[in-house]
């Protein structure tokens, strides 16, 4: 074969790119490691070989697929399937990511050595931790792994039985039953998560079980999108939904599983048929050597790295002490800051100026979405909402504007799944 | 020379897409891909960004900014950014393929 000139000077250009010693090849082999392949871990991954080819990305996830949080709710109201809410590390793989399916056991920061369950020891030059929740089990009495078979949490999908068992309890409860839910004080996971789900089963009642309840009782004063939800539900579902805040005796402090009762603060005890009990949470465990007394990990606001371990950022749901919310985007946005950093740190050069982005979008019923939006940046006080940007959608009688969110949300998914890994 | 500037032009395009595909969006738009597609392509109803005209794409986040331009959630997103983020978010999309 005989090449052109021109082409000739390209290939043996990119060759000698290819070779070169010293800084290239240094940065060639500068090692990620990223545990946890959710919405954070993944879009890490993700992002860092599209952005940044010059770093050897290794993610460590047990599970083989990921089933998503996100549209976790819909598989509740009967709209999906499982299926269309799990996706293959494939995808990651072949962008060339080395996907361990292991857990990692232990993050030493100062050797920069991460140890897996099944004693393979990873070096990093930087380490992005991602792992998500832990559930705070005892923290209502009574509720502990045994009583979650019984009382479902749907909040951590692991292999997706949690939303299973959860939806396999709303097909086989009677007409007329009550479906109640224990919600969380603040922080925790999606703070708009457990009205949409409110919503989703309602959405499955009122079509299938049109007498039932849903008793939703509340550790708080109010919530994400209240307004917003509280017009939906009276618009499509009457009265279906009665939601009691703390100071109503809405916060459930025990949960006796046998009987399916919940019992509040002020000592009033419900029979439930269906009982989803989202108990309070902390970060996961791997993260917890890098936590404060509350459970989240402090990171620093421009490259979030850990405050007590530099080189190992934390993204996600695990970290602490920002205004953002615990949501797929937030953890996808922080995680492309906190690649772009750690590569920046690696060259011995300043980490970007950080934008942050949040949308949540949740489903009130059939063509009826509403939103929140939220950018956020680093400043001297930490990190602040751009004054002026975001909020939520408008409220009053829109049916437009909700058909269009809905439709819109279902494009959210599609799009930031598709990042994270096609 | 004229002839080897062609040949060049005509065995670039691989390189050239490879090399378009390769840089990043600025951090600052990495926030729109998650709705608008990860290479701004486009999801379902959610319109492609990718090779649109750059005026056309601050033209129409400074009518969403302001409130002139029908939207669900981009005058609420379009607040968020300065107009130098604009400007090099929108000539990224600009010279991505379609
Ligand atoms: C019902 C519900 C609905 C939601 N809806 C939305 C929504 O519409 N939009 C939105 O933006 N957000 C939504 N969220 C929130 C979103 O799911 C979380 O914010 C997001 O998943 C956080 O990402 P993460 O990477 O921190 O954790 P995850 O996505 O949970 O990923 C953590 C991963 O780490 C792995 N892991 C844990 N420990 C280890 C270890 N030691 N070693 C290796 N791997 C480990 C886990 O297996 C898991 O795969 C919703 C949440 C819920 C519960
Ligand atoms: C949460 C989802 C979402 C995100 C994130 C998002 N967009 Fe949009 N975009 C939309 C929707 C939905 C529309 C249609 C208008 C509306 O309803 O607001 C749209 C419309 C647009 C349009 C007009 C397209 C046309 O042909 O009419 C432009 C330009 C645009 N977006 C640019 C951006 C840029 C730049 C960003 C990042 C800074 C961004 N968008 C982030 C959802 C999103």
């Amino acid at each position: 074969m005989s090449l052109h000139p021109s082409r000739r000077a390209i290939l043996a250009g990119l060759a000698a790119g290819l070779a070169a010693p010293s800084i290239g090849r240094a940065q060639a082999t500068a090692r990620l490691v990223i545990v946890g392949g959710g919405f954070g871990g993944a879009s890490a991954a993700s992002f860092a070989r599209r952005a940044h080819p010059e770093l050897d990305v290794t993610l460590v996830e047990p599970q083989r697929s990921f089933v998503t949080c996100p549209y976790g709710n819909l598989v509740l109201a009967g709209r999906r399937g499982l299926d269309s809410i799990t996706h293959s590390y494939d995808g990651l793989r072949a962008r060339g990511v080395r996907v361990v399916h292991d857990r990692a056991a232990e993050v030493d920061p100062t050797a920069r050595r991460i140890r897996l369950a099944g004693g393979e020891v990873l070096g990093f030059d930087r380490a992005i931790l991602s792992p998500g929740i832990a559930l705070r089990w005892g923290a209502i009495e009574g509720y502990d792994e045994a009583a979650a078979q019984r009382m479902p949490h749907g909040w951590v999908p692991g292999d997706g039985s949690q939303t299973r068992t959860l939806r396999r309890m709303l097909e086989e409860m009677p007409d007329g039953g009550v479906v109640g839910l224990a919600i969380p004080g603040n922080p925790f996971r999606c703070p708009p998560g457990p009205y949409e789900r409110i919503s989703m089963i309602a959405e499955y009642l009122r079509a299938h079980k049109p007498r039932s309840k849903i008793l939703a009782l509340d550790a708080k004063e109010g919530f994400s999108k209240q307004a917003l939800f509280q017009d939906g539900w009276r618009a499509l579902y009457g009265d279906m939904i009665e939601w009691v805040p703390a100071s109503r005796d809405g916060k459930v402090t025990r949960v006796d599983p046998a009987a399916m009762e919940f019992e509040t603060e002020f000592g009033t005890r419900h029979r439930v048929a269906v009982g989803n009990v989202i108990p309070p949470q902390r970060a996961a465990d791997i993260a917890q050597p890098f936590a404060n007394e509350g459970g989240w990990v402090p990171v620093d606001p421009v490259t979030f790295e850990a405050r007590n371990a530099p080189g190992v950022h934390v993204v996600g749901d695990a970290n602490a002490g920002t205004p953002m919310p615990k949501s797929g985007y937030v953890a996808n946005s922080t995680a492309k800051q906190a690649v772009a950093a750690a590569a920046a740190l690696l060259r011995g050069e300043a980490p970007p100026e950080p934008v942050y982005f949040n949308t949540c979008y949740s489903h009130v019923g059939p063509e009826y979405g509403i939103s929140v939006v939220g950018v956020f940046r680093a400043g001297p006080d930490g990190i602040a909402e751009v004054s002026g940007s975001g909020g939520v959608s408008p409220r009053g009688d829109l049916p437009e504007q909700r058909r269009l969110e809905a439709l819109y949300a279902d494009a959210w998914y599609d799009s930031i799944t598709g990042e994270m890994f096609g | 020379m004229l002839r080897s500037l062609g040949y060049a032009l005509f065995l670039a395009p691989a390189f050239v897409l490879q090399a378009a595909a390769q840089t990043p969006a600025p951090l600052a738009g990495q926030g729109c891909l998650g709705c608008h597609g990860s290479a701004g392509q486009g999801q379902g109803p959610v319109a492609a960004l990718a090779g649109r005209d750059r005026g056309e794409i601050i033209a129409a986040m400074r009518a969403f900014a302001a409130n002139e331009r029908p939207a669900t959630i981009m005058n609420r997103i379009a607040r968020g950014y300065t107009d130098a983020e604009i400007e090099a978010i929108a000539a990224w999309f600009a010279a991505q393929p379609r």
